[in-house]
C-alpha cells in the first residue's frame, strides 16, 4: 500500500490520521499509511446522518488496501415459475486510488455460448457517470456505451448497473435508524440516499454487523418509495482483513423474479495494474 | 468449389473428433454450427439468378490455447459456408489463425490471420479498412475475411498506437452467377486486375492511434496499400465484371462524444489513388431511451447522414467501360434506425432501419431481430427490403431482392 502513495497523500494522511485510525481496526498492515477524508457533503451534519456515514465508511473502508482481487461467479436467474438460466462471468477489479473515484473493473462473459467473451469495461466515478465500452467478439469492436442506465437490469437479472457499485461510500447520504437483532447478531440499520443523478432508487435500507462491518441485508425502495428489491449477503469470507460475500441473493417483489449471484474463492493482489484495465485490453480477450 | 467442399468435410469430421470440454494442455474447443434460410419472395430479375429459396449450413469452430502466464495464445478459428443455390457462396475462409505475446510492459504483437475493427457509426463500415469484405456473407460489409499481419500494439498512458503490416492479400468475395445480391453482371473473381503487375504479393502498411479524452474516443488511421474495395469494369465484349485493385492512400479520423443517453459519433476518410482524392464521411448520433413503456426495455434511436464525394461514374476506356473510384451507394444518403432490446435473460432485441437516397428517395429498409433458447441456442430474423429504387441507383440491380433470412445457431 505505502509505495503507491505519492508524497502529497503523505501530507495528507499526517493531517487526517488523528481521526481516521479509530476507524480503522481491521487489515492492520494497511493501517499505518492509511488515511481518508470524509466527504462533508456525503457525511452531512446531523447525528443520524453522521452515525450512518460513519457505520458506512466503517464497512467501506475495511476493504482499503485490497489491491486487485479476480473472481470467478455464476449468475442464476429465476423467474415467478421458477424457469432458471444460468450466466457465468469473470471479474477483476483494481482498488481506486482514492476515495474521490471508483474502482476500476472488468467483467467477461463465459456464458451462455453465443455471448462468450463479451466484455465490459468499467471506470467507477463516484457522482460523474461511468466510463464504460463494452467489447463484442464478433465483431472484433470496441464501443464506449451510455453509463445513463444506472437503473437498467444487467444482463437481464435483478441487479441494476448501480447495484454493483453500491459499496462506494461518497455516493450516498446517509441516516442511522438503529439497531436490530437477527439470529443472534446485532446489526446496525442505515438508511442511504442516492447522490448520483438517474437513480432508480430514492432510498436503500442496509442491516449492517457489528462484529466483522459488513452488510448483510440490503431494502431497495423504487422512485415512488415502495420497497422493490432484497438483497441478502451471505457467506462471507474473509482474505487477510477483508471480507466477501461468496452469495448474493436479489429478489424483486414485484416480479417474483430472483438473481443468484455466487462467487468462487476469491483471488488478491494478483499483480493487476492500471494498464490491465485500459480500452485497449478488451481487445485481446478474443 | 470441388476444393471447397473438401474443405467443409474435413471441417465438420474435425468438430466431431475434438474434445468438446477445455482438456489437457489447456486447448479450448468451442464454435457454432447454423442452418440458415434466406427467402426472396420475388422472381429473380437476372436470367441464370435462382428464384425464392436459398438454404445454407455454416460451421465455426474455434480452437484456442493460452499459456499459464497469460502471454502466449493461440488462436485458430475456420470458418465454411455450404450453399445450396450459389456455388460462390459456397466458400471456407480462415477467419482467425495467429499466435499473440502479451508482454509485461505494455505492448502485445500478433502474427497471424486476424480481424480488426475500427470506426463508431452504425450504418457503413467506412474507416473499418484492414480486413477484406466477404460480400457473398451479407450486403451490410460485417462479415470479414481474415487478413495474414504483423501487428504491433502499444498499449500506453498516452494511448494505444497499433502499427501493421499487411500481407498476403485477399480479393473481395462476390455471388456467383447463380446467386442474388448482384449486380447484373456477375463478377469475375478468378480474374481480379492489379493496377500494376501483379500487386496481389505487395505489402499493405496501416498505423492506428486512439485513446479517450473525458466523453471523447478517438481513432485516426492511416492505410497505404491495395484498396479492399475493388473498382468493377465492364469489358465491352465481356458478360462479367472484372474487379480491379488500385493502390491507396487513406488517412481517417472516428470520434464519439458520449454524454448522457447521447452517443454522438463520426467517422471521415481521404483517399487518394483512385481517380481524384476524394473525402467521403458518416455523422450522427444514438440516443437511448432507458425502461420504456413502464418495462425493462431500452430503445434506441439513430440518425445518420452518410456523404461520399467520390466520383464513380462510368468512363469509356478503349478496351472498355471502367470507373475512377469503387461504386457506392452513400453519396448522400440518411439513415434512421430504431433498436429495442428487452433486457430479458432470452437477450431478446430487434432492430429496424431505413436507409434514404437524398437525390433520388430509394429507399432501402433493413429489419433484424434475434432471442437466445435455452442456453445454447439462438434464432436470427433478417430482412432487406428495396422501395421506390431510382433506375440510376446503385440499388436497381437489388430491386427484386428484398429477402427474409431465418438462421438457428447451436453454439457448442
Amino acid at each position: 500500500m505505502s509505495n503507491i502513495r505519492s508524497a502529497r497523500a503523505l501530507r495528507a494522511a499526517l493531517v487526517t490520521a488523528l481521526f481516521s485510525v479509530s476507524v480503522l481496526s481491521l487489515s492492520a498492515d494497511a493501517q499505518d499509511l492509511q488515511h481518508f477524508e470524509d466527504d462533508p457533503a456525503a457525511k452531512g451534519d446531523t447525528p443520524e446522518s453522521i452515525k450512518g456515514y460513519e457505520i458506512a465508511a466503517r464497512s467501506d473502508r475495511s476493504d482499503a488496501g485490497f489491491g486487485d482481487s479476480k473472481a470467478e461467479a455464476n449468475m442464476i436467474l429465476r423467474n415467478a415459475a421458477g424457469q432458471s438460466s444460468q450466466r457465468s462471468l469473470s471479474f477483476s477489479t483494481l482498488e481506486k486510488e482514492n476515495e474521490t473515484v471508483g474502482d476500476k473493473s472488468l467483467v467477461i462473459f463465459n456464458s451462455p455460448r453465443d455471448v462468450e467473451g463479451t466484455a465490459l469495461l468499467s471506470h467507477a466515478k463516484i457522482l460523474d457517470p461511468d466510463d464504460q465500452w463494452l467489447f463484442l467478439p464478433a465483431l472484433k469492436r470496441v464501443k464506449r456505451i451510455s453509463s445513463a442506465n444506472k437503473s437498467g437490469p444487467f444482463v437481464g437479472s435483478e441487479f441494476a448497473f448501480e447495484d454493483f457499485t453500491i459499496t462506494e461510500l461518497n455516493k450516498f447520504s446517509y441516516a442511522y435508524v438503529g439497531e436490530e437483532e437477527v439470529d443472534g447478531t446485532q446489526m446496525d440499520i442505515v438508511e442511504r440516499f442516492p447522490r448520483y443523478e438517474k437513480s432508480g432508487y430514492t432510498k436503500q435500507k442496509s442491516w449492517v454487523d457489528q462484529e466483522v462491518y459488513q452488510a448483510r441485508k440490503i431494502e431497495f425502495y423504487d422512485r415512488r418509495g415502495d420497497l422493490l428489491k432484497t438483497l441478502t449477503l451471505s457467506d462471507y469470507r474473509e482474505y487477510d482483513g477483508v471480507w466477501r460475500a461468496h452469495n448474493l441473493s436479489m429478489t424483486n417483489h414485484k416480479t417474483g423474479k430472483e438473481t443468484d449471484l455466487v462467487y468462487s474463492e476469491y483471488q488478491f493482489k494478483t499483480g493487476l495494474d492500471q494498464g490491465d484495465f485500459v480500452k485497449g485490453v478488451l481487445q485481446r480477450i478474443r | 468449389m470441388r476444393r471447397s467442399l473438401k474443405a467443409i468435410a474435413l471441417l465438420v469430421g474435425a468438430i466431431f473428433v475434438a474434445p468438446s470440454e477445455a482438456a489437457a494442455d489447456e486447448w479450448e474447443f468451442s464454435g457454432e454450427i447454423a442452418g440458415e434460410f434466406r427467402y426472396f419472395p420475388e422472381p429473380a430479375q437476372f436470367p441464370s439468378q435462382f428464384d425464392h429459396w436459398q438454404p445454407s449450413l455454416t460451421i465455426q469452430p474455434d480452437f484456442r490455447w493460452q499459456s499459464d502466464n497469460g502471454k502466449h495464445q493461440i488462436v485458430v478459428i475456420p470458418f465454411a459456408r455450404l450453399d445450396a443455390q450459389d456455388d460462390e457462396r459456397t466458400h471456407v475462409d480462415l477467419r482467425e489463425g495467429y499466435y499473440r505475446y502479451i508482454s509485461e510492459s505494455d505492448w502485445t504483437l500478433l502474427i497471424g490471420a486476424a480481424k480488426v475493427f475500427w470506426g463508431t457509426v452504425e450504418s457503413r463500415h467506412l474507416v473499418d479498412i484492414i480486413n477484406q469484405t466477404d460480400s457473398v456473407e451479407d450486403i451490410d460489409e460485417e462479415d470479414k475475411l481474415g487478413q495474414p499481419m504483423i501487428k504491433l500494439s502499444l498499449l500506453k498512458e498516452w494511448g494505444q498506437l497499433d502499427l501493421f503490416v499487411l500481407s498476403g492479400f485477399r480479393t473481395r468475395t462476390f455471388p456467383g452467377i447463380d446467386g442474388r445480391l448482384r449486380f447484373a453482371l456477375p463478377a469475375d473473381i478468378e480474374n481480379p486486375i492489379f493496377e500494376r503487375d501483379d500487386r496481389r504479393g505487395a505489402v499493405d502498411y496501416a498505423a492506428r492511434y486512439s485513446n479517450f479524452f473525458g466523453n471523447w474516443d478517438v481513432g485516426l488511421s492511416v492505410f497505404h496499400g491495395t484498396s479492399r474495395e475493388p473498382r468493377l469494369t465492364i469489358a465491352l465484349a465481356a458478360d462479367r465484371l472484372f474487379p480491379v485493385y488500385d493502390r491507396i492512400t487513406q488517412g481517417s479520423i472516428d470520434v464519439q462524444y458520449t454524454t448522457g443517453a447521447w452517443l454522438w459519433k463520426g467517422e471521415a476518410i481521404v483517399r487518394g489513388g483512385q481517380g481524384e482524392t476524394f473525402f467521403a464521411s458518416v455523422a450522427g448520433f444514438e440516443y437511448t431511451l432507458y425502461q420504456v413503456f413502464g418495462k425493462p426495455w431500452d430503445l434506441g434511436l439513430l440518425a445518420e447522414y452518410l456523404y461520399d464525394g467520390r466520383d464513380d461514374g462510368f468512363i469509356t476506356e478503349s478496351f472498355g467501360l471502367t470507373t475512377d473510384a469503387p461504386f457506392t451507394a452513400f453519396q448522400n444518403d440518411v439513415f434512421t434506425g430504431a433498436r429495442l432490446a428487452f433486457n430479458d435473460t432470452q437477450d431478446t432485441s430487434m432492430l429496424a432501419g431505413i436507409s434514404v437516397d437524398a437525390e433520388d428517395q430509394s429507399l432501402s429498409m433493413l429489419i433484424e431481430a434475434e432471442r437466445r433458447l435455452g442456453q445454447n441456442w439462438t434464432a436470427e430474423l433478417e430482412s432487406r427490403l428495396f422501395f421506390n429504387v431510382d433506375p440510376g441507383n446503385l440499388a436497381d440491380a437489388l430491386r427484386d431482392d428484398d429477402f427474409l433470412t431465418f438462421r438457428l445457431t447451436r453454439y457448442f
